[in-house]
């Protein structure tokens, strides 16, 4: 699976071809790092390990500066593992004066940029963390519907949830019963978005529709 | 928020459009698609709001129409206008007409701004 480490940076919206208006959210992709190349003779499965975003040093524990600095980069806030990235087809990345290199354990702390994994047309998938919503309600957590005015004079039921089950038989609560409780910050995978542009001297994409998370946050997309 | 910026700087296309206020009374034409045929029709009345920035810059076109009052938001920037015309200049003091929407008849007319 092929991908790069982002961050999302908002919404705007573009036309297309049949001039229909299309929201999009605007990423920066990339450029990543090469942190680690795990293989099956090493630890059983092939991946990459890549790195994003500047980390300051003291802001990054011991064991990774020492991580970071196997890799010959600076340290990094964001690293992903992207297990069998397929390196067919890839563009390989290019060493310090430019020329290519095979990906192998010596091409740690090379750098993929956004277009050597991606193309326009494309259909990602984004992986982040969507916005936490603190303590909520079944409504907005789970969609029930709510009562709505069939209240029966009760003042506070009109978004209550209901029974929650029988009663001396089976006499609990079922595990796994929809109700209130912390909703959001929970690693979301939207599929199927397509990158509608690309822009790589300034590392950003645009992929059609809605991504998880704040403005700012770190998302994972993978094609 | 630069990012963005940049990305409607890129994709500004070169449609003109006029300089017109909330208040002015514009005229509209766009492209509207029947079956496979394709024809432009006017939109005429005065506009009440300009909303956003960059590409979801938006402004909003209020008429009469037998009697009803109807809206239309375009977006700037929308390739199927094809046109539009400033036909008078108003005289308002403020951004939002909002207030419009309430008033009928001669009460819900602009005043024309004198030019000098």
């Amino acid at each position: 699976m092929n991908g790069l480490i982002g961050k999302k940076l908002g919404m705007t919206s573009i036309f297309n071809e049949a001039g229909k208006n299309i929201a999009c959210t605007v990423i920066e992709a990339g450029p990543c790092v090469i942190t680690q190349v795990k293989t099956e003779e090493s630890d059983g499965y092939e991946a990459l390990q890549l790195g994003f975003a500047e980390a300051k040093e003291k802001n990054t524990p011991n064991p990774m500066m020492g991580h970071f600095k196997n890799a010959e980069t600076t340290p990094k806030r964001k690293v992903v593992e992207f297990r069998n990235f397929d390196l067919d087809g890839l563009i390989p990345p290019t060493g310090e004066s430019g020329e290519a290199l095979e990906i192998t354990e010596k091409s740690l702390g090379s750098v993929l940029a956004l277009a050597d994994v991606f193309s326009e047309g494309d259909i990602v998938n984004v992986v982040g963390t969507s916005k936490g919503k603190g303590f909520q309600g079944v409504v907005k957590r789970h969609g029930f519907k709510g009562v709505n005015d069939a209240t029966h004079g009760q003042h506070n039921r009109q978004r209550a949830p209901g029974s929650i089950g029988a009663a001396s038989y089976p006499a609990k609560v079922f595990k796994g019963m929809r109700m209130a409780g912390r909703t959001g910050g929970d690693r979301i995978k939207t599929r199927n978005l397509e990158i509608l542009k690309m822009f790589p001297e300034k590392n950003l994409i645009l992929v059609k529709g809605a991504v998880p998370g704040h403005k700012g946050a770190y998302v994972v997309i993978e094609k | 928020m630069e990012a963005i910026k940049y990305v409607h700087e890129q994709l500004k296309t070169g449609n003109d459009v006029p300089d017109f206020r909330p208040g002015d009374n514009i005229v509209v034409s766009y492209k509207i698609v029947e079956g496979a045929k394709e024809r432009i029709q006017q939109f005429r009345g005065d506009v009440i709001q300009i909303n956003g920035t960059g590409a979801t810059k938006t402004f909003t076109v209020r008429k009469i129409s037998n009697g009803v009052g109807v809206e239309r938001i375009f977006p700037f920037g929308v390739p199927a206008i094809e046109g539009i015309k400033v036909l008078k200049r108003g005289k308002v003091r403020r951004a939002k007409l909002y207030y419009l929407r309430e008033l009928v008849g001669k009460k819900a007319r602009i005043k024309e701004k004198q030019r000098r």
